[in-house]
């Protein structure tokens, strides 16, 4: 009747996940106590959970993305507190069984999840201000992408009280997860987890994709576009061409697991090489997915902040685009020591050099965006220059492995680990969190608090290099990733560095929470309102309407004619407004994500303990929401122009307001 | 406490000091060469990465919004000259490194056999990576060890290597390059011992939950020694084949030294084939073999049919 699921499957006998457990259900219990308090499940219902606004879905998901940092997070200190204890015969806290679930976990949630969601969620608020336009071209489509992401995040945090997580890193890779070596359920987590979130990523991809080809606002050709949208443009692209290989190399290994065939197993024809082809495959194009928006995000930092237009646009674009098209060609670099030949390694390992060339590129643009500028060091700017310090480090260790010669003894090492965190942290992290506090206000309507965005730079900055510097030394010691534990009394100090290191950047996500908390209990000081809807001179035309902005974004479509259109007509004090306001067509707000999240998740429980009856009913549940949904067609309404008008009215007010105030 | 702070740069080198740090103390020309090609990238990268993230700093501080004596040019976003020099300068580093990546690649390629001045006989080493030990097969002396691998020095190794369970990599940090090991295929891998020593090897790709303690010791000697030990291996009971297989391959975490004083001589081909139905392919004539031993009865919990 429960397939595998049995009492045992829950890990009383853990002390960690108990607490854990207790910790989850006090905090759930008092959200869902405060809701229902203050009567709000109403309010939650209709405003947020059924939205197809992709604004509201954008801070939906930079939500989960922070939730699922601090899971992550708490993953990450984890295994540096094991290793800074686990030395010389003492065996830490952390047996290998529960400590492989943890390092396969923090890389699965910190991909998949955290920065996966950060970046859609910054795709979905700025894309369709940037570019003009009132919604997504699918915002049906947008909703159940945000639930498919959901429930994979829901799944993959259920292994931790039901069952467990897959022991075999986070790319699983067989013979180790296969049926053989993995017969636990933890492997199926995984494979349910990224496969359900594999979908909604796809439909965003294709959807923002879609959106950005046919929903620019009149006379905004290619080249007059974004820059952020840019990066938007070809992480869709990147995303519709790599996803669907993920989605198929997991499939194949679910066979595997499920009907006993035989894709990646040792005997029978399986051949563990193809998976490691196919999977990075997707993989390497993926951390272009997450840094090249990170480089839209920088580039219109850097502008507004330095008062000046970005430094090359024409080149920033090419340099985008080729590194788009040059992630395809050096997936082999994940594996010179597999034993290619010369020519095969060589080959993979220049391409992997280029991609350098055009990255650099973009580092000097943004060098000399700031040159002869007037650069206001407000914290997004912070993480921008602590970005192009750490990036360029980063980036020079990962010439230095894309040289087969020096992969050789470097591939798998912890000095690997530090690569990919300094351009993961370096790149991706500060980038989102440099776009976070840079549209925070379009979101919300205030600025984020200066001083605490500092703070936690700083913190984040320096607990980086004392996590991992130690890191590219223990690798140069011959240490590999994926201990438990170690007996060289070399690595030793280096391990108790790396945990300062990791302690500090703590303080630096407590510098962010309290960032959020006392900006929002400051939100009505005159000095952090955004009445304007423009707080930093912006140059791009998600400034050009109120903060937050109405459902419908723009009251009228606005004229494009070059470039940062907007902040030119500003410098010449051109109004953009003066087309005859009309009633405005926009998506009803739907339950069928929901729901089909819902069933998806039944789907991927009941797979995962082999629970074939609710797989059987949670499918049909599936299928059944997406046809009713196809059928209705009272999706639309239109918004009255005495709404429109009276928006514009109070928006008017607020920028006197403002002006009077100066 | 102020005085302190001065000689914090010099921390890091005190830390080093007295430490190995294998990857940059190389006992072999193959980690030679690793080291030389690493460290020349590293400095070749740092001209640039130094100046970059010098001006970095600079051009903020000196165009910080507070200085207005800072020249400001609002409007200025294009030079081509910038754009020659930015897209120019990565780019002859790149063909750089690219000549250099080029050359270390194919002339170290870790399937290319060593040669010695003197012409020495290459010592033939068979790996398999079991749960979670590795097993050395010395084919030509008809010996094997369990997680020591002993060489002589100055005398070019071949390894081939392959697992009888996941996959994993071979890897002793301080002779140079890793190779996978994979079930059912054969990889290869040489290297050399220039020095005597006690190195440390590892399993450096994740293989489960002894992974930790999946280390080796290896033992670099000079050939008198070396021969010397082969006969002391020699001289033990222990025997390796078919039957006491199984035994020795089964899971086992932190597993103790083992010596073999007789190996089955197709060992090795029968742990490839097995994976292969029962076939392998002969490296000097290219002919499929069929393996009769019984370490290539099918792995029992898959059922496969043929």
């Amino acid at each position: 009747m429960l397939g595998k699921l049995s009492l045992s499957a829950i890990p009383l006998d853990v002390p960690i996940l108990v607490g854990t457990f207790i910790g989850v259900a006090v905090i759930g219990l008092a959200v869902l106590g405060a809701v229902t308090y203050y009567g709000k499940w109403g309010y939650l219902w209709r405003e947020w959970l059924t939205t197809v606004d992709h604004k509201r879905l954008a801070v939906m998901y930079v939500i989960l993305a922070i939730v699922m940092l601090f899971r992550g997070f708490a993953d990450a200190i984890m295994m540096r507190t094991q290793l800074a204890l686990a030395y010389k015969g003492n065996p830490g806290y952390l047996p290998p069984h529960h400590y492989d679930q943890i390092f396969s976990a923090h890389g699965t949630i910190m991909i998949f999840f955290m920065a996966m969601a950060f970046m859609t969620g910054l795709m979905n608020l700025v894309v369709p201000l940037q570019i003009g336009a009132r919604d997504v071209a699918f915002p049906f489509l947008n909703s159940l992408s945000f639930y498919m992401t959901l429930v994979g995040a829901l799944l993959i945090n259920i292994s931790l009280f039901i069952g467990e997580f897959a022991q075999c890193g986070w790319l699983v890779y067989p013979p180790l997860s296969e049926m053989q070596f993995s017969p636990g359920v933890g492997v199926d987590y995984y494979i349910w987890a990224v496969q359900i979130s594999g979908v909604g990523t796809l439909l965003t991809g294709v959807n923002f994709f879609t959106t950005i080809v046919k929903m620019r606002a009149p006379g905004m050709g290619w080249m007059q576009m974004p820059v952020f949208t840019w990066t938007a443009f070809c992480t869709t692209v990147l995303i519709m061409v790599s996803f669907p290989v993920l989605t198929v190399t997991l499939a194949l290994l679910s066979l595997d697991r499920y009907l006993g065939m035989h894709f990646f197993t040792n005997d029978a024809g399986g051949n563990v090489m193809l998976y490691l082809s196919m999977i990075w495959t997707w993989g390497h194009p993926e951390v272009y997915i997450l840094v090249i928006p990170a480089f839209g995000v920088f580039s219109e930092v850097t502008a507004t902040f330095s008062q000046k237009p970005l430094f090359g646009y024409k080149t920033m674009v090419y340099a985008t685009c080729s590194i788009m098209v040059l992630s395809f060609v050096v997936w082999v670099h994940h594996f010179f020591t597999m034993g290619a030949g010369a020519n095969v390694n060589t080959f993979f390992g220049i391409m992997t050099m280029i991609i350098a060339v055009p990255t650099g590129v973009k580092i000097y643009n943004w060098l000399f965006t700031m040159y002869k500028g007037r650069v206001e060091f407000t914290a997004p700017m912070y993480w921008t220059i602590g970005f192009m310090i750490t990036f360029s480090i980063g980036g020079m260790t990962g010439v230095m492995m894309a040289m087969p010669a020096a992969d050789w003894i470097l591939h798998n090492s912890l000095f690997l680990i530090a690569h990919f965190h300094n351009v993961i942290i370096g790149g991706v992290y500060f980038g989102y969190i440099a776009g976070m506090g840079f549209w925070f206000p379009k979101a919300f309507g205030f600025k984020l608090n200066e001083a605490w965005g500092k703070r936690a730079f700083w913190c984040w900055f320096i607990g980086f290099y004392l996590a991992f510097v130690p890191l590219y030394i223990l690798g140069l010691e011959g240490m590999t990733r994926r201990m438990n534990h170690y007996d060289n009394p070399d690595w030793y100090p280096w391990m108790l560095v790396a945990e300062a290191g990791a302690i500090v950047i703590a303080c630096g996500i407590a510098c962010q929470l309290t960032q959020l908390y006392v900006s929002i209990r400051d939100r009505n000081l005159p000095e952090n309102l955004d009445l304007t809807g423009d707080p930093w001179n912006g140059r791009t035309l998600e400034w050009a309407i109120s903060s937050p902005p109405p459902a419908y974004n723009f009251a009228v479509i606005p004229d494009i004619h070059g470039l940062d259109t907007f902040h030119t007509e500003k410098q010449l004090g051109l109004k953009a407004h003066g087309k005859p306001l009309a009633p405005i067509h926009m998506p009803k707000n739907t339950s069928a994500g929901v729901f089909i999240g819902l069933f998806a998740f039944l789907f991927g429980f009941a797979s995962i303990w082999y629970i074939w009856w609710l797989a059987a009913i949670s499918l049909i549940g599936i299928v059944a929401t997406m046809i009713l949904r196809s059928a209705n067609r009272d999706v639309d309404y239109y918004v009255p122009v005495s709404e429109i008008e009276h928006n514009e009215e109070v928006y008017s007010r607020r920028i006197a307001a403002a002006q009077a105030a100066e | 406490m102020k005085k302190l702070w001065r000689y914090l740069p010099a921390l890091p080198a005190l830390m080093l000091s007295g430490c190995t740090v294998d990857l940059l103390q190389p006992r072999g020309p193959v980690a030679e060469m690793n080291r030389d090609v690493m460290v020349a990238e590293f400095v070749i990268m740092m001209l640039v990465v130094v100046p970059t993230c010098a001006a970095t700093l600079y051009f903020a501080w000196k165009y910080r919004a507070s200085n207005k004596e800072a020249e400001y040019l609002p409007t200025w976003d294009h030079s081509t000259v910038i754009e020659y020099v930015i897209w120019g300068v990565p780019a002859i580093l790149i063909a750089l490194l690219g000549a250099i990546s080029w050359w270390s690649t194919h002339a170290y390629d870790p399937y290319r056999p060593l040669q010695t001045a003197d012409n020495v006989k290459p010592l033939n080493v068979q790996v398999v990576s079991l749960d979670w030990k590795w097993l050395f097969i010395y084919p030509d002396l008809g010996i094997a060890t369990i997680n020591q691998l002993d060489v002589p020095t100055n005398t070019p190794l071949n390894f081939q290597i392959t697992s009888d369970t996941v996959m994993t990599s071979f890897f002793i940090p301080r002779l140079g390059s890793m190779i996978y090991s994979m079930p059912g295929q054969q990889t290869q891998l040489h290297l050399l011992a220039s020095e005597s020593g006690d190195y440390l090897g590892e399993a450096s790709q994740f293989s489960g939950r002894g992974f930790s303690d999946m280390k080796f010791r290896t033992l670099a000697m000079d050939p008198a020694q070396f021969n010397d030990w082969v006969e002391k291996v020699k001289s033990g009971s222990e025997n390796l084949d078919d039957t006491t297989y199984p035994k020795y391959a089964a899971p086992q975490e932190s597993a103790p030294v083992q010596y073999f004083a007789h190996v089955q001589p197709d060992l090795f081909d029968g742990i490839v084939a097995k994976y292969n139905n029962g076939m392998m392919v002969d490296k000097k004539t290219g002919k499929v073999m069929h393996m009769q031993s019984a370490s290539n009865a099918a792995p029992s919990d898959t059922g496969m049919k043929e």
